[in-house]
């Protein structure tokens, strides 16, 4: 079972994700490298995700479209910052329009990935940085919780309420 | 499934250990089965579900307020007043830091209590995430 720790940010907006596996760092490297691999993992359970692009080169682009349990479908990028293999590399990650390019006016957010050798096996650090609270917001919506943002609305409701 | 409960299982962990002492407001049955809803509006709406704690909230909304300060206000005791605070807490709704010897509660910042909620769902995302790719490692292990 992998180390899992998660520091969130609330005020700096990042969220850091520290985990370790057994594998070797080659090992978890290409697991990211290999789109197949990697769509076996990156979209939730219930939203699976199938990459239709994996130019894992600096400048490179990723296309990936992710379904969800009534039929929706949402697409996402990558557009490749940095590329240190196998040590780190870092993507924006943000939406597709309609027409397969990334979508003008909808936020991204950037997520930097490292990997060192650590106690015979590999320490994966994620760091995710957003732009904004409304771009964490939208970013959400691309898939999973079609009811957050009515349920927030009614939050603040109540809160003003009160 | 059971990989969601294990994420589930974890994140309860994780919430068990960032509030020693304190019991979970969740089930661990409500977590894994009702995924549409996020376990984190689970307990927003459970602090908000209680007049004394939306009574407190709206105090510090205010202006800081110490716990016994706090305490002095109802007719319970400071232990209970604790608990509600402590609710509060987890639903990211105030925060407490320590002043001397006092624990001072504060409101949290709406922008503030938004960003804890959003990130609280991407470290669902995340929890997931890891525990795919530590099963695809485990496959691959095996198959070489």
């Amino acid at each position: 079972m992998p180390v899992v720790e998660i520091h969130k940010d609330p005020e700096a907006l990042t969220m850091t994700v520290i985990a370790q596996f057994a594998a070797p760092v080659a090992r978890v490297w290409n697991a990211y490298a290999d789109p197949r691999q990697l769509e076996r993992f990156w979209g939730p359970p219930s939203w699976p995700a199938k990459f239709v692009r994996h130019d894992f080169v600096v400048g490179g682009r990723s296309e990936y479209y992710m379904s969800g349990p009534n039929g929706e479908r949402s697409g996402g990028y990558f557009e490749f910052v940095s590329v240190d293999e196998p040590r780190s590399f870092e993507v924006k990650d943000g939406f597709l329009g309609e027409d397969g390019r990334p979508a003008e006016g909808m936020p991204s957010m950037t997520m930097r990935f490292t990997f060192e050798p650590h106690e015979g096996g590999t320490r994966m650090v994620t760091l995710t940085t957003f732009p904004s609270v409304e771009a964490m917001e939208q970013l959400l919506k691309m898939g999973m919780e079609e009811g957050m943002k009515s349920a927030m609305g009614q939050i603040d409701a109540v809160l003003a309420a009160g | 499934m059971t990989k969601q409960s294990a994420a589930a299982a974890r994140s309860q962990n994780m919430e068990k250990q960032s509030s020693p002492g304190l019991r979970p407001v969740l089930s661990y049955n409500q977590m894994v089965v009702r995924r549409e809803s996020p376990a984190d509006l689970d307990r927003l709406f459970g602090a908000l579900a209680d007049s004394t704690r939306r009574d407190i909230l709206a105090r510090v909304m205010k202006a800081d307020a110490s716990v016994s300060e706090l305490a002095e206000r109802y007719r319970m005791s400071f232990a209970a007043v604790q608990k509600h605070v402590a609710v509060l807490e987890r639903a990211h709704l105030v925060t407490k830091r320590k002043d001397g010897r006092a624990q001072r509660v504060a409101g949290n910042p709406k922008a503030v209590q938004r960003a804890n909620r959003l990130l609280s769902q991407f470290e669902q995302i995340w929890q997931a995430r890891i525990n795919g790719l530590e099963e695809l490692l485990g496959k691959s292990d095996q198959g070489e």
